[in-house]
């Protein structure tokens, strides 16, 4: 469907971006990639009487080092995450989900902020930054609050945002010894049946210290804390069966709930099977 | 906070101004104000790629693109990459390997093929699957039209047809 009407006003800096939203009060959204807003704008789910676009102020972009991380510019799109020099090597996990999401022409507009801040729940970007342990940082005319990726993704398309603060960055600690990421979807660039973002060491040939963080199978990320410890402790056998203790997806229509419990489980080993090399679960 | 604005943009090479309402997306904005219909609106949501243009160099949605947001923004539709001549060898082998028939996802499939060859993209079936997997083609089955991306790559290259 077309988009219905809406007023729309492009600020060129965060005091800008606030002075437009206190005029236009509730109504007025964000916008930034519009690759989520304006799906569901076309869908008639939403109806917003104003956009204002945050995708050209200075503030929201750029990837720079900050301590023995990063801090990454809200309005880098997947495709910058993708082939940033910075990011391949201090945040490699964020550029492993890089070509996982969606497709090329969606992949140059569609932007970090935008997809944290949209929260779905088969999202890659969330997933990773939970696994990571990264911050947002978030402006508004309060000032400038900084949230744990574990804290800020309440449940279902919801999170720890305020109606009218704006994800500046996100920054991310010294990138773990290892991670990696794995996803079963039907297609290329299509949102995951269930998903998998995991960070660890490696000590003595096994997983150490892994965080394993799901997506797709619940309506936030869901850090599989007994599953972590199992790997960790007893190898990957252990982890799929402390799953169970873990998950307790929904089906949806893409997978029942036991489907996406099995791949969950097929994922745990795939992922480990890439980290420590193949031949490595020889069991 | 505008209902109606002015947007001034170049589209293949011409500066052009209009006078917009918000709502209006890139591919209405070229096919109704411009006259330019080679770009389809198939889903208007996102989904089939028939929309694929470039902004500034790179490919996007056109219907998932405000036509307000493009202020001094360099665009380039399948009629002007066609007038170039920089799509030629593609529209060769596109033609050659029968891989348009009804054409509706043809300019879409052509823009996003071409951004596959510019990134230096090989003759390799499974990345090319890979690249025009946001594209739809409700007729071809696909193979004929990752029959002819390869045989583009691969004449690019300077390898054997
Ligand atoms: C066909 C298709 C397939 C897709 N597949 C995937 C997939 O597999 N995986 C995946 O993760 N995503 C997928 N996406 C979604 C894509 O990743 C979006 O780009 C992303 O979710 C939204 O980013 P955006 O910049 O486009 O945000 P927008 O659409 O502009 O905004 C989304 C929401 O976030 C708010 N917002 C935007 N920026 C900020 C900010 N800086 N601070 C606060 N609020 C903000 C907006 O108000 C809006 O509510 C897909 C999209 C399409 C159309
Ligand atoms: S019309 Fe844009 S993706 Fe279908
Ligand atoms: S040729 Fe008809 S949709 Fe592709």
């Amino acid at each position: 469907m077309k988009w219905p009407a809406f007023a729309y006003a492009r600020a060129n800096s965060l005091e800008e971006a606030f002075a437009l939203k206190r005029a236009a009060g509730a109504d007025a959204k964000w916008i930034a990639g519009g690759q989520s807003l304006l799906v569901s704008l076309a869908y008639r789910l939403q109806a917003p009487g104003a956009l204002i676009d945050i995708s050209r102020i200075a503030a929201l972009h750029g990837v720079a080092e900050a301590g023995a991380g990063l801090r990454i510019g809200a309005a880098t799109t997947h495709a910058k995450l993708g082939a940033d020099a910075l990011i391949g090597a201090r945040a490699p996990l964020l550029a492993q989900a890089a070509p996982l999401i969606a497709h090329a022409a969606i992949r140059n507009r569609g932007t970090l902020g935008g997809n944290i801040a949209y929260a779905d729940p088969a999202s890659e970007l969330p997933a990773c930054l939970v696994a990571l342990g990264a911050t947002i940082v978030a402006a508004s005319p309060r000032g400038e609050r900084r949230i744990a990726a574990a804290d800020f993704f309440v449940g279902l398309f919801e999170t720890a945002l305020a109606e009218d603060e704006i994800i500046v960055a996100v920054e991310t600690p010294a990138p773990p010894a290892g991670s990696a990421i794995d996803e079963i979807a039907r297609r290329p660039g299509d949102y995951a049946m269930a998903g998998l973002a995991a960070a660890f060491d490696i000590e003595s040939g096994r997983l150490a210290h892994a965080r394993l963080v799901f997506f797709g199978v619940g309506g936030a990320p869901v850090h599989a804390v007994r599953a972590s410890t199992a790997l960790t402790l007893h190898g990957v056998a252990a982890a799929q069966a402390a799953l169970a203790g873990d998950l307790a997806p929904q089906g949806d229509h893409q997978a029942s709930g036991d489907m996406k419990l099995h791949l969950a489980r097929v994922l745990t080993r795939r992922v480990a099977q890439a980290a420590l090399g193949p031949g490595s679960l020889a069991a | 906070m505008k209902t109606r604005l002015d947007v001034t943009l170049t589209v293949n090479g011409e500066r052009v101004t209009r006078s917009i309402e918000p709502r209006l997306h890139l591919i209405d904005f070229l096919r109704l104000e411009l006259g330019l219909t080679g770009a389809h609106a198939g889903c208007e949501h996102g989904v089939c790629g028939a929309c694929t243009v470039r902004v500034n160099g790179e490919i996007v949605r056109g219907c998932l693109t405000l036509a307000a947001s493009l202020e001094g923004a360099r665009v380039e539709t399948i009629e002007g990459l066609s007038d170039s001549g920089e799509i030629r060898a593609l529209q060769d082998a596109f033609v050659a390997h029968n891989a348009c028939q009804c054409g509706f996802c043809t300019p879409g499939m052509l823009t996003t093929a071409a951004d596959y060859l510019a990134q230096g993209g090989a003759a390799d079936r499974a990345a090319i699957r890979e690249h025009i997997s946001g594209n739809y083609c409700r007729c071809t089955g696909y193979q004929a039209i990752v029959d002819a991306i390869e045989d583009a790559a691969r004449r690019r290259a300077g390898g054997a047809a």
